[in-house]
């Protein structure tokens, strides 16, 4: 083994990793996409009122939160199919992806609901809004623009987490550099591309992440340094 | 095969695994709380090659994926001629990977400090180092603390992808159970509630009484 970077066979291998890097975008927006309702559906079962609901509601956010994904990756994996149930690890990987990241975005919305001052919600019932129409024109239209920092934030954090999809065998890109390595015994070049793909792709999005949090601070009349 | 069987002749071996989680935990927590500090500071340094070093370290660790780090660690820094144990090349990864995390925590801890107490110290006359060291510092844990724990849980859950570098830990030792004995629900069940106890009641409230001891040092009652 010699440390020499070896172009060519970093070009021989581009079109492969670049191939599998649609492959990990796909994941990580459909994993998004997922992820962006089960946390509507956990922001119910955390605003009815219901208490057992309630409560039930927060065991399992709670439970989902402090367990780690590869885990649950394997347990969706490996568990349901005893079930009867067996799916494709693509489709395992975007459930568990999506229950995992679920939680957190539920947990923005909620932070985002509560940033709407009490008051505004107090002058709806005053004025004698249905519930529907205080949500539709008074509440969500102020509670998405705080919610938008940590959404985006939560978009590159799926991103960064979709290699995990490679141990159950989903082919993202951190799969194919594993491949690709093992096959050449060269791991020096595709790790090294995968680290830098990733580079290229979530540095950008985490300073655009943060321009549209200032912007927002700034519509909504916070200045922030 | 009944759950208590199953945990009569794997508990041992998982409990092992549990420990070594731990260690890998306690290692890494030590590792990155070092790095955020020594990284923290340099951020707010006024020198811009010393803010910009911090600066690159940190968008290089929050840009890629903690597992590409791992890898990248222990399958090709040996090209260089560095070849690090398993453990260490995990431990290693997700204190740096994490300290980059925590080192923004605490430049925001600083910043966040008030500006009298700046002043004050300014007013007192006493050197930069001392200020930092004496009135800024002491300052910053009830503030840092509460995104720092949370950090630390996530630090919990990430020390299961040591695994895959080979390092015995929970996960490991799972996945060798299911791959001899195929009850995958009861041993991967058993490791994703051990992550659970150990994080929900033993990590979360040794961390809440962290914050309720810096809280009191600096005089603000908590709760």
């Amino acid at each position: 083994m010699n440390a020499e970077w070896r172009w060519d066979f970093t070009f021989e291998i581009l079109p492969k990793m670049l191939i599998a890097t649609f492959n990990t975008i796909i994941a990580a927006g459909v994993g998004y996409a997922i992820a962006l309702v089960v946390g509507l559906f956990f922001l119910l079962g955390q605003r009815t009122p219901f208490k057992i609901i309630n409560i039930i509601n927060r065991e399992i956010v709670e439970f989902i939160r402090s367990t780690p994904l590869l885990i649950q990756l394997f347990f969706v994996y490996f568990v349901l199919p005893q079930f009867g149930i067996t799916l494709s690890a693509w489709l395992c990987g975007m459930i568990t992806i999506g229950l995992h990241f679920g939680t957190y975005l539920s947990e923005v919305y909620r932070g985002a609901l509560e940033g709407v001052p009490k008051t505004q919600w107090e002058a709806c019932r005053a004025l004698n809004f249905s519930t529907i129409y205080t949500y539709r024109k008074i509440v969500l239209p102020q509670a998405f623009p705080i919610a938008i920092p940590g959404m985006g934030n939560y978009l590159v954090g799926i991103f960064k987490d979709t290699p995990l999809l490679s141990t159950i065998g989903v082919a993202e890109l951190f799969h194919a550099a594993t491949a690709v390595g093992g096959y050449n015994y060269r791991y020096l070049e595709p790790y090294t591309m995968v680290g830098v793909i990733f580079l290229i792709l979530s540095v950008p999005a985490a300073m655009g992440i943060r321009k549209l949090e200032k912007r927002v601070n700034l519509v909504q009349g916070k200045i922030k340094k | 095969m009944s759950y208590f069987a199953f945990l009569a002749e794997h508990g041992s071996t998982l409990l092992l695994g549990t420990v070594t989680t731990i260690k890998v935990l306690i290692c890494s927590t030590t590792l990155y709380v070092i790095i955020s500090m020594i990284f923290g500071l340099m951020r707010i340094s006024k020198n811009k090659i010393i803010q910009g070093i911090a600066t690159v370290y940190i968008e290089f660790f929050r840009g890629t994926s903690l597992l590409v780090q791992l890898f990248w660690v222990y399958y090709v820094l040996p090209f260089f001629g560095i070849s690090l144990e398993a453990f260490v090349a995990g431990v290693v990864a997700i204190g740096m990977n994490f300290g980059a995390y925590g080192a923004e925590i605490v430049r925001g801890g600083i910043l966040a400090v008030p500006k009298g107490q700046w002043e004050g110290a300014f007013a007192l006359n006493f050197s930069p180092a001392k200020r930092m060291r004496k009135i800024i510092i002491p300052q910053i844990f009830p503030i840092i603390l509460p995104p720092a724990a949370n950090l630390t849980v996530e630090l919990l859950k990430a020390t299961a992808l040591v695994a895959l570098v080979t390092v015995v830990d929970l996960t490991f030792e799972a996945k060798q159970i299911n791959s001899i004995t195929w009850l995958s629900a009861q041993c991967f069940g058993t490791a994703l509630l051990i992550y659970y106890i150990i994080s929900r009641f033993f990590l979360v409230p040794f961390l809440r009484w962290l914050e309720v001891i810096a809280a009191r040092k600096v005089g603000k009652e908590k709760i």
